[in-house]
């Protein structure tokens, strides 16, 4: 890891009336670095990313990204270069496949002619396996692994700094998980992107991770390079990793 | 002392409803705010506005027509089976006129695009919110106020006083046809006690009306869709909510407007 982190999480903390969902989480991700988070359900993984993008404001701890603290004024320009694959594809309905991905295109600042915007479309669907008849189509008309080859594409149209994936491969059968595990790999380091990953499927772990982080009641009980998981000496990670019913997290429970 | 106790719950539960509904009104004033200022401040989304606009507007015309037309031949109807009484049956064409186009016409079409158009913004934004599209806007650097909320609330506003126009003529249209079909009125009468009755007032108080009741109705829709609880029960309610309460508030503004315009 490069001496300045990407991305730095200090004591965030948030609670949604009585429950103290993250009670101090501290992260560094490098420049670059592809960080997973695990961690059993409900325990603040998805309210960990989201405090980062700005959907939940933290209670406390700070946040920052390349050394500047994130606020409502330095967000905008973080996430103009970000960008997020969300557990069930989250596509807009409403709009074609290539409008999905050329959303940005379309809608933002550097926004583009129709034409020009539906090409730089479907070169993103092709990088992610997608042929360019299914960019007429709607999102209702593709399968589960097509939504989030989609997904896929529109998180990474505009070539961002930053991407996070939400449960990448939740409801996908093996084959196609392992499929889209080795794209987000390929695309992650094709592109220098530095990538956070919340999941719980250990197979995606092995095969997107350089650096694991384990997320349990509120803090990062263990973090440390992938290579090191199964060595890591963490109670908490042993028992996650190999699954076993019986450990710390079972006695929680 | 059990009595006193129970008279206790029963203040504390009329507190907080009473508390609960001050918030929910307090929430709903604060998001129209921050709909209009959405309105009016960049970026704008024209395409957005267009396709709502026909949505809401081009879309709504078949139900409000066809409402208002028979609303307008049975006032005729009920007009003259009640004039008769007094031989005042000259008053249809007048009543019905007036009727229509300072009452039936805009609070009708206002309830029709309200159980349309209301529920369907609502059980849209809902699922959106539930599928974390509106989440998504977010990451892509957009803002769902911008993108979402404002071209539904413009639109709104802007589509139902022409569809309170619509309303009003087919409205007349129905009682002219009724009258003249069914009641033996002569069609140049009929024509003519409609327009020397009508005023400037009766039209504008109509389709100021109807923006009122736009801005309700797509406010209130976007509010409940935005707000919406978790999964296929919270958007329900979120639909439910949206037309009973866009309902409860055309009918009350309806009324101030009436005392606002026609009071003197």
């Amino acid at each position: 890891m490069s001496a300045q982190p990407k991305i730095l999480m200090q004591g965030v903390a948030k609670a949604f009336g009585p429950k103290k969902v993250l009670r101090g989480v501290d992260l560094a991700v490098g420049k670059g670095e592809s960080c997973v988070i695990i961690g059993g359900s409900g325990t603040g993984k998805s309210v960990t990313l989201k405090c980062i993008i700005g959907l939940v404001r933290p209670d406390g701890g700070r946040i920052e990204v390349d050394g500047e603290a994130l606020t409502g004024r330095t967000r905008p320009g973080f996430l103009r270069h970000f960008g997020m694959l969300f557990q069930g594809g989250a596509l807009f309905d409403s709009l074609s496949v290539w409008e999905n991905v050329a959303f940005r295109f379309r809608h933002g600042a550097d926004r583009l002619p129709r034409a020009k915007a539906r090409d730089l479309a479907i070169d993103k669907l092709r990088r992610v396996g997608l042929e360019a008849d299914t960019a007429d189509l709607f999102p209702a008309e593709l399968s589960g692994g097509m939504q989030k080859r989609v997904g896929l594409a529109r998180a990474i149209a505009t070539d961002p700094d930053v991407i996070f994936f939400d449960e990448p491969t939740t409801g996908l059968d093996p084959i196609m998980a392992d499929v889209i595990n080795d794209l987000i790999r390929e695309i992650v380091v094709e592109m220098g992107a530095t990538a956070m990953t919340i999941t719980h499927d250990m197979s995606s772990v092995r095969k997107i991770a350089d650096r694991v982080a384990m997320l349990h009641e509120g803090v990062i009980q263990w973090s440390g390079p992938v290579s090191e998981i199964d060595a890591s000496g963490n109670p908490y990670v042993h028992q996650f990793v190999n699954g076993l019913p019986e450990g710390p997290i079972a006695a929680i429970r | 002392m059990p009595a006193l106790a129970t008279i206790q719950d029963f203040l504390a539960a009329i507190g907080r409803a009473v508390i609960g509904l001050a918030q929910a009104t307090g929430a709903l004033a604060l998001f129209a705010a921050q709909a209009v200022l959405n309105i009016v401040t960049p970026p704008f989304f024209p395409g957005e506005f267009a396709r709502q606009l026909m949505r809401i507007g081009y879309f709504s015309l078949p139900v409000v027509g066809l409402t208002a037309l028979f609303t307008g031949g049975a006032l005729a109807l009920q007009i003259y089976s009640g004039g008769s009484r007094f031989n005042a049956e000259s008053v249809v064409p007048t009543i019905v006129a007036i009727g229509v186009v300072r009452e039936l016409g805009p609070v009708l079409c206002g309830l029709m695009v309200a159980g349309r158009v209301g529920a369907s913004i609502a059980a849209e934004l809902g699922s959106m919110r539930v599928t974390e599209q509106i989440d998504a806007l977010v990451t892509l650097s957009t803002s769902p106020m911008k993108f979402l909320i404002a071209p539904r609330v413009l639109a709104g506003t802007l589509a139902l006083p022409v569809l309170t126009a619509v309303a009003d003529t087919i409205g007349v249209l129905g009682g002219y046809l009724v009258g003249t079909g069914r009641l033996g009125i002569s069609p140049g009468n009929y024509i003519q006690n409609t327009v020397d009755f009508l005023t400037l007032g009766d039209i504008t108080s109509s389709l100021v009306k109807g923006a009122v009741f736009g801005f309700i109705i797509s406010v209130v829709g976007c509010y409940q869709g935005f707000n919406s609880g978790r999964g296929a029960q919270g958007v329900a309610q979120a639909t439910r909510n949206a037309v009973v309460s866009a309902s409860i508030l055309i009918l009350a503004a309806n009324y101030l407007l009436t005392e606002v315009f026609f009071s003197a």
